[in-house]
């Protein structure tokens, strides 16, 4: 478990995707079965067991501590399971007790060498009475003897207590190698901890949460009970760990995506075959993922080598892209599945999608809330996304949809060899079939030139799309003879989005970044004029960290350096005055209300897409702008 | 005699009047007594002042021959008379020459701890336990979630980072009076053997350490170093160099700090660190609470840092504790940041 926190430890602060990939395989690489398979499934959320509520963990740490030093530290860190990780005491089952009046543990001559940090330490017996209540308490206590010395021994002792960081090589963890009172039980490996907690009774639970907590050092604990509530927020997708997985044998992360929901906890057969040591595992599961397709952006010069015979439009709808499988068990039942566009298993999020679902087949498609035969935007999707629960009310208010775009699959046949335009055939019959208002066909976009097809997308509403045009955020083109590749495959498919909204907005502050970007300023907070009390103002609309060169980079943080009137650690106040500033053209694609933010509005993935040194900054936009565009948006959440 | 008589909290200091003296003085006084030669409790311009040989020799390289009027050098365990008090100097295990002053008036000892750590540094004489009646400690970890643990295990940490990312500069912010130098033998203790980068702001102090007996290996400039050649290496900076323009030379630095305030993640994250070390030159919450009750001291007075937690704490053991308030100390880190831009230019 100890291995296992040092890991989670450690992604937690690393800001770059490839080491975090460079972590995890080397986790996998050094740390053996099951422990690793464990670690995967945590990683991925493939463990389920019930999670422990917070109130569980006060509960725990309120016996064992002084409820004032309890506050005063939950204050300081901010975090439950951190300060509970971190006050723990150490070893010494009854050490809190005597906060509480209990008499305190008898000495004994064992207590507290697991847990000395120092060998010029040992039990103190100073004879001075007042002191002696105190020293009952403490674990370590300061030689008496070393006072005339100055000359103690300062070598680590051997007996170094709370391992933090090294590890050893070859296993979670580290008890056989390292001398403890017999005493204390090894620190439990993270299989310990799975399997343990598969099981457990409710009564069970706090009992051995505690025993554990004992036996973990300081960032095992916080693993341990990031773990056990469910909430490990290290910024690692389960794409991520399997990626990492997949790098292990040189494997492409596909692969494993294929065979993954065959696949159980510890992934003993995986890593066999990623270690070389076995056949790869068979993917026996009725309602498998297959790798998705995906466009690449088109460019005004990509048309003139493009011939408009060769392709079929369709709307961009602006849902989130799914993969809906459906297939037989064993026993003859059908499975129904939803994946992510990376393979991740989201079924769970959209229960009322599956009785849709009962045909065997596999449809690529665009998820969506269809509000009484009108598609909503995707401000309005985004009310069901990420839910852990969802209620019958959130079904209700936002029914959701598939908009089938192809099939790759129908019953028992692989349909993906064959082109676009004939698994277009075999998509309509498939929909025609199914029969169920939840799942339809996503519309072709008729045109015969590429001016045609430029009048559709300036104008989808009377291009076929009608009312739902608010919900199509471009067009994409299918070559009619292209294969369902996987990946990006260079010249099948092209997105063409609609045009960004644009603004021009204010540099008012700039934040340092992370990792390669710690020493630019490359975060920025901007903002349009508003009328205030004192005239104009500006206030704040949004925050963006990319879409400029690394040259503007470089020109912008010359600038935020030069022109900061004030720093705040890693923030400065960059002069943004009506004559003195820059301005920021920014793109963005939606907007939202949002009582978050002063301004009242939030902005949906904006980057920076121009610097206009030309424009002074009196002339940068003004709120009442953004308020415009957002009322059509803000009306349909609301209905 | 009251303690208060003895040593009394002013806006200059805690100002001894029997004995004519302050102790840390935050403003220049006629005589200063010194613990340890950070910038926050040794600054310049003082009368005479009283501080160990390595302390006086710090505040020269750091503010120039004419830091003071006068100077006198003390070692541990020796005691003498200014005015009315004995002064006693015992080491305290912070940094080299860093000392807990003990003031005798009559049958009264009070012990000024200064910062103190009571955790094993091989730059520095170890912490010395001395009995008293009034003790005054610190309080910069002085909450329970502070547990430094082993730092030999956080410089395995470091190691094991540099090992898995060859091709990546580690960056470790760390003071450059006190902590860089434990944290270099730390690594020589490792058995690292291969040359350690400085930052500018680092050589000089680095170098006196050195010149003190206290073996570190070799030691290379940053500076006219090749990019490329800094693949794979460790530097010690400043705090604040680590976040600065200056990293650019570097190739795509792993940013660690070795401080105790690392424990708490917000604060580690705050400051854009990725590898955060736990280690410290103060003693830990254990460390605190196992030196007050060890020294015997029926009265506790806490200074700068986590006053509450610890007054407190002092209170359920039924020890008299009051909070003490000096302003200007703690802020090592300010300081660091005026010497890093120093060298910089």
């Amino acid at each position: 478990m100890n291995r296992f926190a040092q890991l989670l430890d450690r992604l937690a602060y690393e800001p770059g995707r490839n080491n975090k990939l460079r972590l995890i395989t080397g986790y996998f690489r050094e740390v053996g079965d099951p422990d690793r398979g464990y670690a995967l499934a945590a990683l991925t959320g493939a463990l389920s067991f019930k999670h422990a509520k917070p109130g569980l963990i006060r509960d725990l740490i309120a016996a064992r501590t002084d409820p004032v030093l309890f506050g005063l530290s939950y204050d300081y860190v901010g975090d439950l399971s951190e300060t509970v990780a971190l006050m723990w005491p150490k070893g010494v089952v009854n050490d809190g007790q005597s906060f509480l009046g209990y008499p305190p543990p008898p000495p004994s001559p064992a207590r507290g060498e697991g847990v000395q940090r120092d060998a010029g330490r040992r039990e103190s017996d100073t004879s001075n009475n007042k002191s002696e209540a105190v020293v009952s308490e403490t674990v370590t206590v300061v030689d008496v003897s070393s006072r005339d010395a100055g000359t103690a021994s300062t070598a680590p002792s051997p007996l170094t207590g709370e391992g933090q960081g090294g590890g050893c090589p070859g296993g979670d963890d580290s008890h056989h190698l390292r001398p403890r009172n017999h005493n204390h039980p090894p620190p439990p490996t993270l299989t310990d901890v799975v399997t343990t907690l598969r099981t457990l009774g409710k009564t069970e639970l706090p009992g051995q949460l505690a025993r554990w907590l004992d036996e973990l050092d300081e960032t095992g604990r916080w693993a341990l009970l990031k773990l056990v509530t469910g909430a490990l927020r290290i910024g690692v997708s389960a794409r991520l760990a399997k990626t990492a997985a997949a790098a292990l044998g040189d494997k492409d992360p596909h692969e494993i995506e294929l065979i993954w929901p065959g696949l159980v906890p510890p992934y003993l057969d995986l890593f066999a075959w990623l270690e070389g040591r076995a056949e790869k595992p068979v993917n026996r599961d009725p309602a498998p993922f297959r790798p998705v397709m995906l466009a690449h952006a088109i460019e005004d010069s990509d048309f003139q080598s493009l011939d408009p015979a060769d392709y079929v439009a369709e709307w961009k709808w602006d849902g989130i892209r799914v993969q809906a499988v459906a297939g037989r068990n064993d026993r003859g039942h059908i499975t129904a599945r939803l994946y992510s566009r990376t393979g991740e298993d989201i079924t769970g999020s959209f229960p009322d999608l599956v009785p849709s679902l009962h045909l065997p087949g596999a449809i690529d498609g665009e998820l969506l809330v269809v509000r009484d035969g009108r598609v909503q935007s995707f401000n309005v999707l985004q009310q069901r996304l990420n839910r852990k629960v969802v209620s019958p009310k959130l079904i209700k208010d936002f029914p959701i949809h598939l908009r089938a775009y192809d099939l790759l699959g129908d019953d028992e046949n692989d349909l993906r060899e064959l082109p676009f335009a004939e698994r277009r055939q075999h998509l309509e019959t498939f929909i025609k079939k199914l029969g169920d208002s939840r799942i339809d066909l996503s519309p072709t976009v008729p045109f015969d030139s590429w001016d045609a097809l430029t009048a559709a997308r300036a104008d989808p509403a009377s291009a076929g799309a009608g009312e739902d045009a608010e919900a199509v955020e471009g067009v994409m083109l299918k070559r009619r003879d292209a294969p369902y590749l996987p990946g990006r495959p260079k010249g099948q498919w092209w997105k063409w989005k609609r045009d960004p909204h644009i603004i021009d907005a204010v540099l008012m502050y700039a934040q340092r970044g992370h990792g390669k970007r710690s020493s630019y300023y490359s975060d920025y907070t901007f903002g349009v004029w508003t009328g205030g009390e004192g005239g104009d103002e500006l206030v704040p609309v949004g925050k963006a960290y990319f879409g400029f060169t690394d040259e503007e980079l470089l020109e912008i943080d010359r600038f935020v350096r030069r022109n900061t009137t004030e720093k705040f650690g890693p923030v400065r106040h960059v002069v943004h005055e009506p004559d003195k500033g820059l301005v920021l053209e920014v793109a963005f694609e939606g907007l939202q209300r949002s009582p978050r933010h002063k301004s009242g509005v939030a902005m949906r993935f904006p980057r920076i897409s121009r610097l206009r040194w030309d424009k002074p900054p009196r002339e940068a936009d003004r709120l009442e702008t953004l308020e415009k565009m957002l009322k059509a948006e803000v009306a349909e959440i609301e209905a | 005699m009251r303690p208060q008589d003895i040593l009394l909290p002013t806006a200059a200091g805690l100002c001894c009047k029997p004995g004519g003296f302050h102790i840390d003085p935050v403003r220049p006084v006629e005589r200063a007594v010194i613990t340890h030669g950070h910038s926050d409790h040794a600054r310049a311009g003082h009368g005479a002042v009283l501080a160990t040989q390595e302390t006086l020799d710090m505040m020269r390289l750091r503010y120039g021959e004419n830091f003071a009027g006068t100077t006198q050098a003390i070692r541990y365990g020796e005691e003498i008379r200014l005015g009315d008090v004995k002064v006693k100097f015992h080491p305290a295990g912070h940094v080299l020459g860093s000392a807990q002053i003990a003031v005798t008036c009559k049958d009264t000892c009070i012990v000024a701890s200064g910062d103190y750590k009571d955790a094993p540094d091989p730059t520095c004489a170890p912490f010395e336990l001395v009995p008293c009646d009034v003790f005054i400690t610190e309080a910069t970890f002085g909450l329970p979630v502070f547990r430094h643990g082993d730092a030999a295990d956080e410089v395995k940490k470091l190691l094991a980072s540099v090992e898995l990312f060859p091709e990546r500069a580690h960056l470790v912010g760390a003071y450059s009076l006190g902590k860089a130098q434990r944290v270099i033998a730390l690594l020589r203790a490792a058995g690292y053997d291969t040359p350690i980068y400085l930052h500018g702001a680092m050589e000089t102090i680095t170098h006196y350490y050195q010149s003190r007996g206290i073996a570190l290996g070799e030691l290379r400039p940053v500076k006219g170093t090749k990019k490329t050649d800094l693949a794979g290496t460790i530097t010690l900076a400043p705090p604040s160099a680590t976040s600065d323009i200056w990293t650019r030379r570097f190739p795509d630095p792993v940013t660690a700090f070795a401080s105790g305030w690392m424990r708490v993640r917000a604060r580690a994250r705050q400051g854009g660190v990725e590898l955060p070390l736990v280690i410290s030159d103060h003693a830990d919450w254990d460390g605190l609470t196992a030196t007050i009750a060890a020294t015997g001291a029926g009265e506790i007075w806490v200074t700068h840092g986590q006053e509450d937690a610890l007054v407190h704490w002092c209170k359920t053991k039924g020890l008299a504790a009051q909070p003490l308030d000096l302003v200007g100390y703690g802020d090592e880190e300010e300081s660091e940041t005026q010497l890093a831009s120093e060298a910089e230019a």
